[in-house]
């Protein structure tokens, strides 16, 4: 523990610049795969224990891209796009088939692909580190504010993730698709009642959720390095994101994944082996003075 | 419950335990024993966990942390402290109930998923206390150096065959007090918990202390694993905390059967040999695993001595009875 250093870092501007923006990063970056955890929890009513394993293949494909085109922009399109499929089939596949059972055997479900799909990693990629490197577009010198260290692909992972962030809010509050996607969260019999197709609805679903995911791996593969089994700790830190804000609500996601990533930034000053045990810490108060969460509602 | 299933109950565990008291005379291999030590430790974490999970339907992500509790603080006992071998064990189960009253009291209060999303985060946090309280606990280096004076009412624990004998009665007492308590009228108040709980706080019974109490009982019997583990490696390491011992012991349970007794030991003596056959064959053992986990869980979807019992019971009521249901 060394509070001194966290007291002389949140006392000088550069030192808080630079940790509030990593701990940015890291939180909005963390808010793209907790808002298609919760999304997916949310509609479905089913814990997809597979999201990180969705991130790990969103980054890889993301790598791969890359390298053959040596586009950054393809690579996060194909790594979102990919996982969008993957969703589907993930989805009609092996979800359909556990809907309305017991939370342990989803949690089965989705271990095992956690399981093959790590391996497969290692069989396609192998296991060593992989790193993809800053996209040569942002090879430049980094900004400066108030003697902070900002790298511009830092300021760029923020915009593209608030503008997803802002585009998901309005999509489900603004559009038809979206309320509908609302109105079966509520009650999916109701819904199906009045003529949606809500198996089409959940694969869709599922896919927008997968391919957050994806997006978020992608988003993260050149300032993160990829190996198989990643997806575990993004996982965790979704799931007490998802948990902290309450289950199925985007808003409490956000504000939650903000506040997680922020404890990160500033818990490595402070508590830099204790960082991880700060989060637990917060979900377990959190839990405590509020059961089902920031914004929950009870769950059955 | 009849005292005539409380003999049967003992009676089975008798002659359980004879058999496996025989084994090492029969069975000339010391990786047999071995496994039969390792199916001690995890049966006793496994079944712990299935009266909270089958026994009370609270669905605990974190019952690991007592699995590890009951590791440290038992290799720390006998490091640290001159008391004897039984004692110390009596010390950690003491400890583990202790601890168990106070994590059990914060987590019981939440329901369902998030229930399942605390007890995880406790067991986290308790990884990362191990972590990083380095002079106690060695950090992730774990507690090394083995574990001193490993004699056991005149058993020497440093032999194989002394530590499988004492594991062997360990496992089969342990399972038989569990049996008793999952018999007893606590035990069928957790399933009407468990099917019912508004009901059941309606008929005059205070839910959350018979929760409270089937928490602390499971992590004391997840802690005696946790020491026959730390007996057979000789030390505690922080895998013995981190999560995926709470994945392993969550899959034997459902591999085995959360509806029968006897489910979780046989899921874990599946899991156990499984890891072991296929660590021989291939590196890959994790998709091998998964596929074996997708074959349970969408092919059977049940446990395999859940699938047994109810082919035996068609069997014996013949074929209509088992149309009819």
């Amino acid at each position: 523990m060394d509070l001194d250093a966290l007291g002389r870092c949140v006392s000088t501007a550069s030192c808080l610049v630079t940790q509030t923006t990593s701990g940015l990063i890291a939180g909005l970056l963390l808010f793209l795969v907790a808002a298609g955890l919760t999304l997916i929890f949310g509609v479905l009513k089913v814990v997809n224990f597979a999201h990180g394993t969705f991130y790990m293949l969103g980054g890889y494909i993301a790598f791969t891209t890359l390298q053959v085109t040596e586009s950054y922009t393809l690579a996060v399109l194909a790594g979102g796009a990919a996982m969008a499929v993957f969703g589907i089939f993930f989805e009609r596949a092996l979800i359909a088939r556990v809907y309305g059972q017991d939370v342990l055997m989803q949690l089965l479900v989705c271990y095992a692909v956690v399981l093959i799909f790590d391996d497969l990693v290692k069989m396609v990629w192998g296991a060593d580190f992989l790193a993809m490197g800053m996209p040569p577009a942002f090879q430049v010198p980094p900004l400066f504010i108030a003697g902070g260290i900002v790298p511009p692909f830092y300021a760029v992972l923020i915009g593209i993730a608030l503008v997803i962030a802002i585009a998901l809010a309005a999509s489900l509050s603004g559009t038809r698709a979206g309320k509908t996607v609302l109105a079966a969260a509520q009650n999916p019999t109701m819904v199906s009642a009045l003529g949606v197709n809500t198996d089409r609805l959940f694969a869709v679903v599922f896919a927008i959720g997968a391919a957050l995911a994806g997006l978020g791996g992608a988003l993260a593969a050149p300032v993160r390095s990829l190996t198989p089994g990643m997806g575990f700790s993004v996982l965790i830190d979704s799931f007490i994101v998802t948990v902290i804000g309450g289950m199925g609500s985007i808003a409490g996601a956000l504000l939650a994944s903000v506040g997680v990533g922020l404890i990160r930034g500033f818990g490595t000053i402070g508590f830099p082996t204790f960082t991880d045990g700060l989060i637990y810490v917060a979900m377990i108060i959190v839990l405590l003075l509020r059961p089902t969460g920031l914004f929950g509602r009870e769950v059955v | 419950m009849t005292s005539g299933t409380a003999m049967r109950d003992i009676a089975v565990a008798a002659a359980a335990l004879a058999i496996l008291i025989a084994v090492p005379f029969l069975v000339h291999s010391p990786a047999f024993l071995d496994y039969i030590i390792r199916i001690a430790a995890m049966s006793l974490f496994a079944t712990s966990l299935n009266l909270l999970v089958g026994g009370t339907g609270l669905v605990s992500f974190g019952h690991g942390m007592f699995y590890g509790l009951g590791a440290y603080a038992f290799a720390l006992l006998m490091q640290r402290t001159q008391i004897s071998l039984a004692a110390a064990a009596g010390c950690s189960l003491v400890i583990s109930a202790l601890v168990g009253l106070a994590v059990g009291a914060v987590c019981i209060r939440l329901r369902a998923i998030y229930f399942a999303f605390v007890t995880l985060a406790m067991q986290m946090l308790f990884y990362s206390i191990i972590i990083t309280w380095q002079s106690l606990t060695g950090g992730d280096q774990g507690l090394q150096g083995g574990i001193p004076r490993r004699v056991l009412f005149g058993f020497d624990l440093n032999s194989q065959f002394h530590l499988y004998t004492v594991s062997a009665v360990v496992m089969v007492v342990g399972l038989l007090l569990l049996r008793h308590v999952s018999a007893s009228p606590l035990g069928a108040t957790l399933r009407m918990i468990r099917d019912n709980e508004p009901r059941t706080a309606f008929l005059g019974v205070t839910v959350w202390r018979a929760k409270l109490t089937a928490f602390v009982i499971a992590g004391v019997f997840a802690s005696l694993g946790g020491i026959l583990a730390a007996l057979f490696v000789s030390g505690a390491y922080p895998e013995l905390a981190n999560w995926p011992i709470s994945g392993q012991a969550i899959f034997a349970v459902m591999l085995g059967g959360v509806s029968t007794f006897l489910g979780p030991l046989a899921g874990a003596a599946i899991l156990l040999a499984l890891g072991d056959a296929v660590t021989r064959f291939t590196e890959y053992n994790g998709m091998v695993l998964g596929l074996v986990i997708l074959f349970v869980t969408l092919g059977l979807r049940r446990g395999v001595l859940d699938v047994l019992t109810e082919a035996l019971r068609r069997r014996r009521t013949g074929p209509a009875a088992g149309a009819a249901e």
